[in-house]
C-alpha cells in the first residue's frame, strides 16, 4: 500500500510573526521555517502504518519554493521513502494545491493521502477535503485515530462535541489533528541517510494547473489590541468588581 | 442574488451559530434562505423559519443526516448551488468537514473562518493562529464561505420564511458514520456559555480541575482548558480552547493557571471580560485581562468556590 505524504513549509509555530507596516503581509525575512505541525504529525502516522506492515512505501510532496526540498528532506530523514516536489515562486492557494495532488494521485495511485488538517500560515483547512471531492474519493478529516483493515479505513475524529468514528472505503483521503501521535525526531544516521533519497523537482505547468489566486489580499493588518485592565489584591475585591463594576455574574 | 446558509444542528435543536452566519449572510445583500439536512429535523426547520431576515427554508430529510457524512452534505449542497450565488456555515467541525468539498465542486477558493463582511466580495479573515487579519477579495463568481459565530451578532427570532421540502441526494457514498462519544455533561456548551473558566498547566493535573468545576457549577458556566493543559493529560482535547481548539467570546472569561500563550489568545480574547488568576505576575495573560489577580490558584480557587 501506497501513502501519499503532502507536506507545507512555513513559519516556525514557535516564531511570533509581525505584520510588515506597508500592510501587504507578514514579515518573514530572517525567520525560522519548518514543517507544518500538522504535516509532521501526518508523516509520522504514515511511518507508523509502514512499521505496522500496512504501508510499503511513503512519498512526501510538497508545493512551494526551492526551499521546500528541506521540509521534504525533513519527511525523509523521519522516514519517507522519496519525494516530489512541485517548486514556484508563487502563492498557491488550496484549491491550486488540491488541483497538483490530484494529478500526483494519477501518476502514483496511492491507497491514502494523508495530510495535516490545516497549515499555521494561512491556517485555511480546506486542503485535504478539496483534494477528496476532487477525487470523488471519502474523507477522514481532523483524525486522532486511524485504523486500516480489509480495504477500509476507521477514522476516528475530534468533532465540537467529542469524538466521532466513520469507515472509509480505500482510497481515501485522512486529514490529522493534534492528538493522533507524536512525530518522532529524525536521528543523525536517519539524516544523513535522507540525504540520498530522491526528490523529483516538478512544475505545477507539468501537471496542466493553473495556480493563479482566485483572492486578491487586499491588506493585512495587526489584530485589534486588548488593554491590559487592573489587579485586583484579593478574591473578595474580584467578586465584588465582576458583580458591581462588570455585571458579569 | 441569494443566499444559502446551512443550518448547524443536532436534530433536535437549532445551534446558536446558525443565528450568527445568518448575520454575516444578510452582509453580502439578497435573500437568504438557511438549508437543514436532517433526520426527524422539522423542529430544527421550523426554528429556522422564525429566524429573523430569513425568506426561505430548504428543508432537507433523509436517515443518512442523522449523522451526515462530509461527503453526503456536499452532494446535497452542490447541486443546490446552480440557484445561489453564495454558501455560507459557521466555521465549525462540520462545516469545516464538508465546506471545501463543495468549493472544489464549484472550482472556487473558499474563504475560511470569516470575522467580517467588509462587501459581497471582501472579507477579513484571521491568519497566522489570529496574530494578523487579512482582508481578501474573491474573484470567484459563487463564493463558499465559512464563518467564524463568535464575531458576528445573532439574528433573533420575528421572520416567517415559506417552507421548501427537498429530496436528499441518494448515494452510494464511500464514507459511513460508525460511532461517536460525546461528552457527557450538564453544563452549557463551550462555544454558547455565557462563562467560561479555563485551566492551563498551573492546575497541575486532571484531577484538580474539580476546583474548577465547583465554581462552574455555581456560575452556571463551561470549562474550558488551555493547549498545554490538554497536551499534559489533564482533560480531554474537547475542552481546548484557542487557535488548535475551540474559539470562544463569553461574557466572562476566567483563565486560571494559563500563562497565556498567543495560540490560547486567539480562542478567547473576543471575550466581554477576562479574569486572570495567576500566581507568576508577569505572565502574558494579565496584559489582555480585564481583572488579574496574582494568588496561588489552590488557595484562590477554593475561596472564590466559597465566596460566590
Amino acid at each position: 500500500m501506497k501513502i501519499l505524504v503532502p507536506v507545507k513549509r512555513v513559519v516556525d509555530y514557535n516564531v511570533k510573526v509581525r505584520v510588515k507596516p506597508d500592510q501587504t503581509g507578514v514579515d518573514l525575512a530572517n525567520v525560522k521555517m519548518s514543517m507544518n505541525p500538522f504535516c509532521e504529525i501526518a508523516v509520522e502516522e504514515a511511518i507508523r502504518l509502514k512499521e505496522k506492515g500496512v504501508a510499503t512505501e511513503i512519498i512526501a510532496v510538497s508545493v512551494g519554493p526551492a526551499q521546500a526540498q528541506e521540509t521534504i528532506r525533513t519527511a525523509l530523514a523521519m522516514g519517507a521513502d522519496r519525494g516530489i516536489l512541485v517548486q514556484t515562486d508563487d502563492t498557491v492557494e488550496p484549491l491550486a494545491v488540491a488541483k497538483v495532488l490530484k494529478a500526483i494521485v494519477g501518476e502514483e495511485n496511492p491507497d491514502i493521502v494523508l495530510l495535516g488538517k490545516q497549515a499555521i500560515d494561512d491556517d485555511s483547512n480546506q486542503t485535504g477535503q478539496m483534494l477528496a471531492a476532487l477525487l470523488d474519493w471519502p474523507q477522514g478529516t481532523f483524525a486522532s485515530e486511524v485504523a486500516i483493515a480489509d480495504g477500509k479505513a476507521n477514522v476516528t475524529r475530534e468533532v465540537d462535541g467529542g469524538l466521532q468514528t466513520v469507515a472509509l472505503q480505500l482510497p481515501a483521503v485522512i486529514t490529522t489533528d493534534l492528538r493522533l501521535n507524536e512525530p518522532r525526531y529524525a536521528s543523525l544516521p536517519n539524516i544523513m541517510k535522507a540525504k540520498r533519497k530522491p526528490i523529483d523537482t516538478k512544475a505545477p505547468a507539468d501537471y496542466g494547473v493553473d495556480t493563479a489566486p482566485r483572492l486578491e489580499v487586499l491588506k493585512v493588518t495587526e489584530p485589534p489590541k486588548r488593554e491590559a485592565g487592573i489587579k485586583v489584591e484579593s478574591v473578595a475585591e474580584l467578586v465584588a468588581k465582576l458583580k458591581d463594576e462588570a455585571g458579569v455574574i | 442574488m441569494a443566499v444559502l446558509v446551512i443550518a448547524e444542528h443536532d436534530n433536535a435543536a437549532l445551534n446558536d451559530a446558525t443565528r450568527a452566519v445568518v448575520t454575516a449572510a444578510k452582509g453580502l445583500g439578497g435573500d437568504v434562505h438557511v438549508l437543514v439536512a436532517g433526520s426527524g429535523a422539522q423542529a430544527v426547520a421550523d426554528a429556522a423559519a422564525k429566524l429573523d431576515g430569513v425568506a426561505k427554508v430548504l428543508h432537507a430529510e433523509a436517515d443518512g443526516f442523522a449523522k451526515p457524512t462530509a461527503e453526503a452534505l456536499e452532494a446535497l449542497v452542490t447541486p443546490l448551488m446552480e440557484e445561489y450565488d453564495a454558501v455560507l456555515a459557521a466555521a465549525t467541525t462540520t462545516g469545516k468537514n464538508f465546506m471545501p468539498r463543495v468549493a472544489a465542486k464549484l472550482d472556487v477558493m473558499q474563504i475560511s473562518d470569516i470575522t467580517a463582511v467588509e462587501a459581497p466580495d471582501t472579507f477579513v479573515r484571521p491568519v497566522y493562529a489570529g496574530n494578523a487579519m487579512m482582508t481578501v477579495k474573491s474573484s470567484d463568481a459563487k463564493k463558499v464561505i465559512t464563518v467564524r459565530p463568535t464575531t458576528f451578532e445573532k439574528v433573533g427570532d420575528g421572520g416567517s420564511a415559506e417552507m421548501d421540502d427537498i429530496g436528499a441526494a441518494s448515494g452510494p457514498f464511500k464514507s459511513e458514520f460508525v460511532s461517536e462519544e460525546l461528552s457527557k455533561s450538564d453544563r452549557p456548551e463551550l462555544t454558547s456559555a455565557k462563562i467560561v473558566i479555563s485551566g492551563g498547566r498551573g492546575m497541575q493535573s486532571g484531577e484538580n480541575f474539580h476546583l474548577l468545576d465547583t465554581i462552574a457549577d455555581k456560575l452556571g458556566a463551561a470549562v474550558g482548558a488551555s493547549r498545554a493543559a490538554v497536551d499534559a493529560g489533564f482533560v480531554p482535547n474537547d475542552y481546548q480552547v484557542g487557535q488548535t481548539g475551540k474559539v470562544v467570546a463569553p461574557e466572562l472569561y476566567i483563565a486560571v493557571g494559563i500563562s497565556g500563550a498567543i495560540q490560547h489568545l486567539a480562542g478567547m480574547k473576543d471575550s466581554k471580560v477576562i479574569v486572570a488568576i495567576n500566581k507568576d505576575e508577569e505572565a502574558p495573560i494579565f496584559q489582555v485581562a480585564d481583572y488579574g489577580l496574582v494568588a496561588d490558584l489552590f488557595s484562590a480557587l477554593p475561596e472564590l468556590a466559597e465566596t460566590l
